[in-house]
């Protein structure tokens, strides 16, 4: 059974809620219409579908277009060898969905990811707290409003205390610098 | 004195079944409750191959809950790359996993082609070279992680022994890339440079050579009774684990998954050559060093087919939009002059679209889920990390053994925090 035959299974138990299959390199693509019932769909693709093995999952950030959020998980079922995306939209007042750790717990660490870089929460998560940032940390940093040089934060500059020895030069960090523009003196700055 | 033919190897289905039954009761610490201690491990403990730290809940010497915490090393790979072209995020890739840069090279750009839609049209030379980088990383990775995972638990001559292997290794890096370590060697449609002249007979020496080290490896770890006493039965990953928390490479396959991408849905010419994937069958610690001491063995086997078939001709895919025309014709051509300006300043233009590609990386599966809108720059880059993915067992994986334990089960996880920090 091909990937878009699984993917016209599951739009026969769902119906409209599942789009029509997209194919773009040899991939298929389905695009749940409500959220909240990510968790259910993952459960049917699981159990009756074979997909026991959740690739990855990820969120986009269509800064400036409605709905803002795009969580994307990445199907795969070992039994079969099928991959299948599924894509679900969050909108910026919303920013939660429900979690999927119930399906496979390998999400568990992939949800605070994107919590952690995006500030979408997950409901029903049994951890929910941030995994490469620091605990405390105020910003979502894959948010594309974010400027790649970074923000102040109540970090203390430990790391830029001693001084450089090309101190001045056209690639050298400047030591004691409030935040990475005035750190770094190729850094980007936020878009004006 | 015991002889090898004496030690117990029980079948692995009684194994797997009295590990299934959970440990015996440990009745003397019922009856005694003891306050709990918390212990850091980490973020810089020997065993923990870089910064990991994992806060481990302690009744005596048995762990009751472990806490793993990583993000030591993040340094927003994902971030930079939405501010890259698709060519420049190349050497970050170097930096994921850095024991085996080759083979996250090759991997970026085959996602990159897969977006492009130009992955058939690789010339059969580019193909073979990047098989040979990413069994040579292969090799390279599973050396230092044996290497590594031995010293860890007190066998030190392993460690010297695997190194002087890696090290030719290095050698041949250095020849074909010009660098060690961050080798930054493959381009979107081709390669940075063909093989240089001698290079074949130098990685068929080293092919030749590496066997030998193997076999002593094997001979000093595999029937030697301390070895065993320390990673067989220990952090068993049962199967039906291992998929649910989607390990991939030697730790999904030490738990007995016969899954591994190059077989499962093979690129490059893995579908032209011959391998076989060994599994484990209990998916203990002992288990996953099996697997990753047999697969330098079919790597070894591959590098010979590899090097025996070499074809002739261009590494390089014949299109002026992709690849960085020959310098010579740049500087005499207005069409190259105009194809490298455009390269070099906008980047190669991909189409709108996503992808996701997966490679059969030392550490497990590296995927890389490319989001475009278009031009040369990627909309959202998210890297599939499989040391990321593969540590995340560990809270449900350490509680019940011994601290002692922990440094065997980190070892046989063969993890890396570059990779899985991003």
């Amino acid at each position: 059974m091909s990937a878009r035959d699984l993917a016209q299974r599951l739009r026969t138990r769902f119906g409209d809620l599942i789009s029509e299959p997209v194919e773009f390199r040899g991939e298929i693509t389905v695009t749940l219409a409500d959220a909240e019932r990510v968790a259910e769909v993952c459960q049917f693709a699981r159990d009756e579908l074979g997909f026991d093995f959740l690739l990855d999952l990820t969120s986009v950030d269509n800064y400036g277009e409605e709905p803002r959020w795009t969580v994307v998980y990445e199907l795969y079922g070992l039994g079969h060898h099928r991959h299948l995306r599924l894509k679900t939209h969050v909108s910026e007042e919303k920013s939660e969905l429900p979690t999927v750790t119930g399906v496979w717990p390998a999400a568990d660490w992939h949800e605070r990811e994107v919590y952690d870089m995006m500030g979408i929460r997950f409901r029903g998560h049994p951890d929910l707290r941030r995994i490469l940032m620091w605990e405390g940390y105020p910003y979502f940093p894959l948010r594309k409003d974010f400027p790649l040089a970074g923000r102040p934060s109540e970090m203390p500059g430990v790391a830029f205390t001693e001084t450089a020895p090309l101190e001045g030069g056209p690639f050298v960090t400047a030591p004691g610098g409030r935040d990475a523009l005035e750190r770094e003196p190729r850094a980007r700055g936020p878009e004006r | 004195m015991t002889t090898t033919r004496e030690m117990e190897f029980p079948d692995p289905a009684a194994r797997t079944a009295a590990v299934a039954a959970g440990p015996a009761p440990a009745s003397e610490l019922e009856d005694l409750p003891a306050e709990k201690m918390v212990l850091n491990m980490g973020p810089s403990h020997p065993s923990t191959h870089g910064v990991l730290r994992i806060v481990l809940e302690l009744d005596g010497e048995v762990i009751t809950r472990a806490v793993p915490e990583v993000g030591y090393l993040h340094r927003g790979d994902e971030k930079i790359a939405e501010n890259l072209t698709w060519t420049q995020f190349i050497p970050y890739t170097d930096r994921l996993d850095y024991l085996a840069p080759l083979a996250n090279n090759v991997a970026y750009v085959l996602a990159v082609e897969k977006l492009l839609g130009i992955q058939d049209r690789l010339p059969p030379r580019c193909q073979y070279i990047r098989v040979l980088c990413c069994e040579l990383a292969r090799i390279s990775s599973h050396l230092l992680g044996l290497g590594a995972f031995a010293m860890d638990v007190g066998a030190m001559t392993v460690f010297l022994l695997t190194f002087t292997e890696r090290e030719k290794i290095y050698n041949l890096c250095e020849a074909l890339t010009g660098a060690r370590f961050t080798t930054s060697y493959t381009r979107i449609g081709g390669l940075a440079r063909d093989l240089p002249p001698g290079w074949t007979d130098q990685c068929r020496r080293f092919a030749r050579e590496v066997l030998p080290a193997i076999n002593e490896v094997e001979a000093l770890l595999t029937r030697n009774r301390i070895w065993v006493d320390r990673t067989r039965d220990l952090g068993v990953i049962p199967k039906a684990d291992a998929i649910a928390y989607a390990l991939t490479g030697p730790n999904l396959r030490g738990s007995g998954v016969d899954y591994d991408v190059r077989k499962a849905h093979p690129y490059l010419v893995y579908d032209q050559l011959r391998f076989d994937v060994p599994v484990g069958s209990v998916g203990d610690c002992y288990d996953r060093y099996l697997v990753r001491m047999e697969e330098m063995r079919q790597s070894v086997r591959i590098i010979h087919q590899c090097l025996d078939q070499l074809p002739g001709g261009p590494v390089n895919v014949d299109d002026g939009k992709i690849v960085l025309p020959p310098k010579d014709k740049v500087l005499t051509r207005m069409e190259e002059l105009i194809h490298q300006f455009m390269l070099v300043t906008q980047g190669v233009n991909a189409p709108p679209g996503e992808v996701y590609f997966g490679a059969e990386n030392p550490k497990g599966e590296l995927g890389f889920y490319l989001h475009s809108r278009g031009g040369g720059v990627p909309y959202r880059l998210k890297i599939r990390a499989p040391s990321f993915v593969n540590l995340a067992i560990l809270g449900r994986l350490l509680p019940g053994h011994l601290i002692s334990d922990v440094v065997a089960i980190l070892g046989s996880l063969d993890f890396v925090m570059g990779e899985c920090d991003r």
